[in-house]
């Protein structure tokens, strides 16, 4: 088990806590963050499992740094988006839906809601 | 309760996935590679125009990778610039009234200007290029911006449109190039392949750091009272 | 052996920022330390011998992720955000309170 299989190893687990976080957390600015701990993770897996060996392979180095700028990207998209939905709305998270849903009504009931 | 066994489910649910993908990362460790990418990248290093590999596989060997990126990147801009409004450029809001950033700023803006360049340069024979460089590039921009300096290719209008653009017409022109020239599309001629590498990273510089930048000024203040471009007030 | 040791120690910390940035009670401070798991990441390309992605996510994933973030959070905290509210105040004072949050 070299060092890069140990780097690979922890992109997984970065995998999982951001799976976590992004299904569990409700403040849509945390499951970004989270979004972008499973990206770091990916990359982790890709350049530490490539390299298990230490030899230092370019290929997918050249992806994971197109990754990186992609994700920069859309985590900035993202934030536009989140920050017109609360501009919208005034939430910071997405609600469920309540069972009864009056036809007509854009907004379902809300309760006493905090930005945070 | 409810809530709580729920959680507890998710959590089960991910744990069971992370020991699933570390036993097949375990699992592909084990079985030796078919090709030797490393030692096939080296014997054809000389054709690619550049010395250094990671650049020589961004720009050469996988260029179509590169060239849907920098689409993405764009189709992401437009997206962004699409959805906000921008407050005015010269809104007295934006003048910093901390000194300090103030003062720095005339040191470390020509300064970054200069590391962009040197990294841009740099990515023939080592780390850095397009990527590295368009970053910094957006990073002295966003500094300009927190220090309240207007910049006036950022609004609305066709040297926004053009910067955004720019760095994906050039590429797919060349791409198309060679095609209609006979060989492959994306295939460079060795003999003008490091010009070209070099044309088009510094497109692609221009770009990036174009597309990143107005992501971030589109991301301020959404004021619903200003009209977006093109809709009546 | 101290490779391992550095090895085991930045996977170690990066694993605990991750825990960190997502589960700690203020936004602010959970991009504050996601921008240092970036750093480490940093790091971690380093160990992993890919100077570029050093270089790239050092730049982007610390630098310009930290900054857009940073200015998400003060936006979002701001209350009831776009509707005719009086100016937010001079960016020195909104700064000041964020880093004492």
């Amino acid at each position: 088990m070299s060092a890069s299989l140990l780097y690979a190893l922890a992109g997984v687990a970065l995998c999982g806590i951001g799976l976590f976080g992004f299904i569990t957390l409700a403040h849509l600015l945390r499951k970004l963050l989270a979004f972008n701990l499973i990206g770091s993770g990916v990359f982790l897996v890709l350049v530490g499992l490539a390299q298990r060996h230490g030899e230092p392979d370019p290929v997918p180095q050249a992806l994971v740094l197109t990754g990186i700028v992609v994700a920069i990207a859309a985590t900035a998209l993202a934030v536009v988006l989140i920050r017109r939905y609360f501009h919208l709305s005034g939430h910071t998270t997405l609600r469920a839906e309540t069972p009864e849903r009056v036809p007509g009504r854009l907004k379902p009931q809300t309760r006493g809601d905090n930005p945070e | 309760m409810r809530r709580s066994v729920g959680i507890r489910a998710v959590a089960g649910v991910c744990l069971a996935f992370v020991i699933a993908l570390g036993l097949a990362v375990l699992g592909i460790a084990e079985t030796p590679a078919h090709v030797d990418l490393p030692e096939l990248l080296l014997e054809s290093m000389g054709q690619s125009g550049v010395e250094h590999p990671v650049t020589a596989v961004l720009l050469n060997f996988r260029s179509y990778d590169t060239l849907l990126e920098i689409g993405v990147l764009v189709i992401a801009g437009i997206a962004g610039i699409s959805v906000s409004r921008t407050t005015s450029l010269e809104d007295p809001e934006l003048r910093t009234s901390d000194s300090l950033l103030y003062a720095l700023q005339r040191w470390f803006v020509p300064l970054m200007l200069v590391l962009a360049g040197y990294l841009l340069w740099a990515g023939a024979d080592r780390p850095g290029g397009a990527f590295q460089a368009g970053a910094v590039l957006a990073a002295t921009g966003v500094m300009m911006r927190l220090g309240g300096i207007p910049m006036d290719f950022l609004r609305p209008g066709i040297l926004l449109r053009l910067g955004l653009a720019l760095g994906f017409a050039v590429f797919l022109l060349i791409a198309l190039a060679s095609a209609i020239g006979g060989e492959a599309f994306l295939a460079y001629p060795p003999a003008v392949a490091k010009q070209l590498i070099i044309l088009i990273e510094t497109v692609l510089t221009l770009s990036i750091a174009m597309v990143l930048l107005a992501l971030f000024v589109s991301a301020p203040v959404n004021r619903a009272a200003e009209p977006g471009e093109g809709e009546s007030p | 052996m101290t490779e391992w040791l550095l090895d085991g120690l930045l996977v170690f910390a990066l694993l605990v920022t991750a825990v960190a940035t997502l589960w700690s009670r203020d936004l602010f401070r959970a991009v504050v330390i996601f921008i240092a798991f970036g750093l480490l990441m940093a790091l971690a390309w380093v160990r992993l011998r890919a100077p570029d992605l050093a270089l790239a996510e050092a730049a982007i994933g610390a630098g310009l992720t930290g900054v857009l973030l940073l200015d998400a959070v003060r936006h979002l905290k701001s209350g009831r955000s776009g509707r005719s509210g009086p100016r937010p105040e001079p960016e020195a004072e909104e700064s000041k309170g964020g880093v004492s949050g």
